[in-house]
């Protein structure tokens, strides 16, 4: 068994849809007016957080705390990382605490890793890098299988900055192992070499990319990415890659629109197409916290089979 | 302390020397070398070397010893004592130490120190600039008379294109070798790993090809446009291969050397976030390995060198992105050449010797890497055929950074000799 989430990559088909099939149990206590269950009761989840997060942090605890476990949380500007320790140092303290689940997020690929092997405690990869984040896909996988249905055979598009997106990547080990199909498009200088033998097509034109597409899913662009000179501004991004109403109709007309967020609104979207019909990114915000839950209960009773 | 070695397969490309003899020993000098030596009543030592090969030691000409100040990675005793257990009885050291090796003191440092350990030759290197800064001209001469075979800024470019020419023109009238370490640190861009397959499947940082393959280029044309003479530290790609092989076709003095992990090791390697396969330049692809092989066997490629890089345990057992580039390479380079070369096919067990020992003497300038009568004697005695597995724990580095724990080579060194001195007997270093 395995007791850590480390990303998707190393994830079975089914093991997913286990994780699947127990979110959609949780999300419908997110949704009732009584969040509490007792599946964590006793249990400590420590939140350790090497990279600035609002949502995925905040969804962690609200995770933990719905099932009654203890919940802590650590930002790397306010602990002892700023003393020079390292992080297996730090991960081992934790450990040492009695923690039963180590949610990390950090800006480097593989720290999880890292320390997976060196704790008794569940790892979940909250984010590394640009490596995995395999709660978002989880998240994305959960919210499109609740409005088509299924995930075998639909298309999905995602749009970005794919070279810096652990987000795309996570997407892409999830949604290919359940059978769909994904295109990705974005700037030549954003995306990774390769990238086509993760099993994906490949395009720079946002609307090949997107044409015939069940999901079109946009990846956050970061201003910095524009000052290390990988494109030249946000106005020209949007206006050869920004995804508005006259550009979304190449997908299909019920085609949802999907974000990781936080979104820049008039770069990755237009603000039409983010409040829009299509738009499903507040349900996103939901599964969150639901598959959150479910990949906590489960590690926290057997882990994952091999 | 005399000593004879019987029947041993001579292998010494230097002298086009290839038969089963006998050598004999005397004061530290190969006095004698025929098909039978018979020297009874005298005193000494007999070595049973039937069966096996007797190769000039080995001499590396490219590797870290980080000392003086970093001996908690490797001091000059424990890398000699590395060295001598790989069968290379003389090494060429980098300048990157603290203080950096930018003057003739820290030469001088370096040499006293190799001398009372006593192991294998150590012949210190010097920076191109001062401080490895890329700004101004280390006292390259001062260094040369004090007994420097070469200068390089090895483990970062000399970025500044007008002084790396100034540095060729000036070394070239001491007559000291320049090895370059290639490149180009904005095409670079702060990369982890080759950029290819692995730096997307793995979200690591990429190091494009090209970033490599321009500054052999200027180097090349550097050299060609002077006439000066340039050395190309640690080849990995085919292009690079490709730009060095066209350069010797057209006359430029240019020479090249390759690490046994460009010919073992792909990128492959780094999966599962491997920081012993993290190393500058990164492991690259199969199409590289294969260009690397092509260049050793048709002679673009001068020199096999380990680049031995020692590194504590604490600076390869992190985060990837922080873990140091680098592995140690003395105790595995003759096994992974002898496994992966010459069983292999793609080298002769003389040219392997060439590359090994007698080409890096040739462009260092050394009187070694022969077997020659009256020279010094530095031997390494090996069995190619007889297997050993690669037990990192037993390294005689300080440093276990190396990717090639339980890897079955052969041919591990049996016999040592450095300066008629057996310093590795039966396998076992004294």
């Amino acid at each position: 068994m395995k007791k850590d989430l480390l990303g998707l990559k190393d994830l079975s088909a089914d093991n997913i849809r286990t994780i699947l099939s127990e979110a959609s149990e949780m999300k419908k206590i997110v949704l009732s007016p009584h969040k509490k269950t007792s599946d964590l009761a006793g249990k400590t989840v420590v939140n350790l957080f090497y990279e600035n997060s609002t949502r995925t942090r905040l969804s962690f605890e609200l995770a933990a705390k719905y099932m009654s476990a203890n919940a802590a949380n650590i930002t790397a500007s306010g602990s002892s990382v700023q003393k020079g320790e390292t992080l297996i140092d730090t991960a081992r303290t934790i450990n040492a605490m009695g923690t039963d689940i180590l949610v990390m997020r950090h800006n480097m690929s593989g720290a999880p890793h890292l320390i997976a092997p060196l704790v008794n405690a569940s790892v979940i990869n909250a984010g590394d890098g640009m490596d995995e984040h395999p709660t978002q896909a989880l998240l994305d996988m959960l919210t499109i299988l609740e409005k088509k249905g299924t995930i075998q055979g639909l298309k999905v598009a995602i749009v970005g900055d794919l070279n810096h997106s652990r987000v795309v990547r996570s997407n892409i080990y999830g949604l290919t192992k359940l059978g769909a199909s994904v295109s990705v498009g974005g700037p030549s200088t954003l995306v990774p070499p390769e990238m086509d033998k993760l099993g994906v097509e490949v395009f720079n034109s946002v609307q090949e990319a997107i044409i015939d597409a069940d999901v079109v899913m946009g990846l956050r662009i970061q201003l910095e990415r524009q000052k290390s000179g990988l494109f030249p501004s946000l106005r020209e991004y949007y206006r050869f890659f920004g995804i508005d109403d006259k550009r979304l109709k190449f997908a299909k007309p019920d085609a949802l629109v999907m974000h990781p967020g936080p979104v820049n609104r008039g770069v990755e979207f237009s603000t039409a197409v983010i409040d829009g019909e299509q738009s499903v990114i507040n349900e996103q915000v939901t599964s969150g916290v639901a598959v959150r839950m479910a990949v906590m209960k489960i590690l926290s009773q057997n882990g994952f089979d091999e | 302390m005399k000593i004879l070695i019987k029947g041993g397969r001579i292998v010494d490309p230097a002298n086009k020397v290839d038969k089963i003899a006998d050598i004999f020993i005397d004061k530290g000098i190969i006095e004698e070398i025929d098909d039978c030596i018979d020297l009874d009543g005298i005193e000494m030592e007999v070595i049973d070397a039937s069966g096996k090969i007797v190769s000039p030691g080995l001499v590396d000409m490219h590797c870290h010893l980080r000392d003086p100040g970093q001996e908690y990675k490797e001091d000059i005793e424990s890398g000699t004592r590395s060295a001598v257990m790989g069968g290379i009885t003389s090494v060429a050291c980098m300048p990157n130490t603290k203080p950096v090796a930018d003057n003739e003191t820290v030469i001088t440092y370096i040499q006293s120190k190799a001398k009372e350990a006593g192991y294998a030759n150590v012949y210190p290197i010097g920076s191109i600039s001062k401080g490895l800064k890329g700004e101004e001209l280390a006292e390259i001469g001062e260094m040369k008379f004090a007994g420097a075979v070469a200068i390089s800024d090895d483990g970062r470019p000399v970025t500044n294109s007008g002084l790396m020419r100034r540095a060729m023109q000036y070394a070239d009238m001491f007559d000291i070798t320049v090895i370059s370490h290639c490149e180009d640190i904005s095409l670079a861009d702060g990369g982890h790993i080759n950029e290819g397959f692995m730096s997307t499947y793995l979200g690591l940082r990429g190091i494009t090809r090209a970033a490599e393959e321009v500054m052999v280029s200027r180097d090349i044309l550097i050299a060609e446009a002077t006439g000066t003479a340039i050395h190309i530290a640690h080849v990995s790609t085919r292009g690079s291969v490709e730009l060095v092989r066209q350069a010797k076709k057209r006359g430029v003095r240019v020479t090249c050397e390759t690490c046994p992990h460009y010919f073992t090791l792909t990128e492959k390697a780094v999966d599962g976030f491997n920081t012993n396969a993290k190393m500058n330049p990164p492991l690259r692809t199969e199409d590289d390995v294969e260009a690397i092989k092509e260049g050793l066997k048709d002679g673009t490629i001068d020199c096999i060198v380990t680049d031995h890089a020692p590194h504590h345990i604490d600076e390869k057992n992190c985060e990837f992105a922080l873990a140091l580039n680098g592995i140690v390479g003395f105790e595995t380079s003759l096994g992974l050449g002898l496994k992966y070369l010459v069983e292999a096919g793609v080298l002769t067990l003389n040219e392997l010797i060439e590359k090994m020992a007698v080409n890096p003497a040739r462009i260092l300038g050394l009187n070694k890497g022969s077997l020659s009568i009256g020279n010094s004697a530095d031997i390494t005695i090996f069995d190619p055929s007889k297997a050993w597995t690669v037990d990192v724990s037993k390294f005689q580095s300080k440093s276990k950074n190396s990717p090639y724990d339980g890897f079955e080579l052969c041919g591990k060194p049996e016999y040592v000799i450095v300066g008629g001195r057996v310093l590795v007997n039966q396998g076992v270093l004294l």
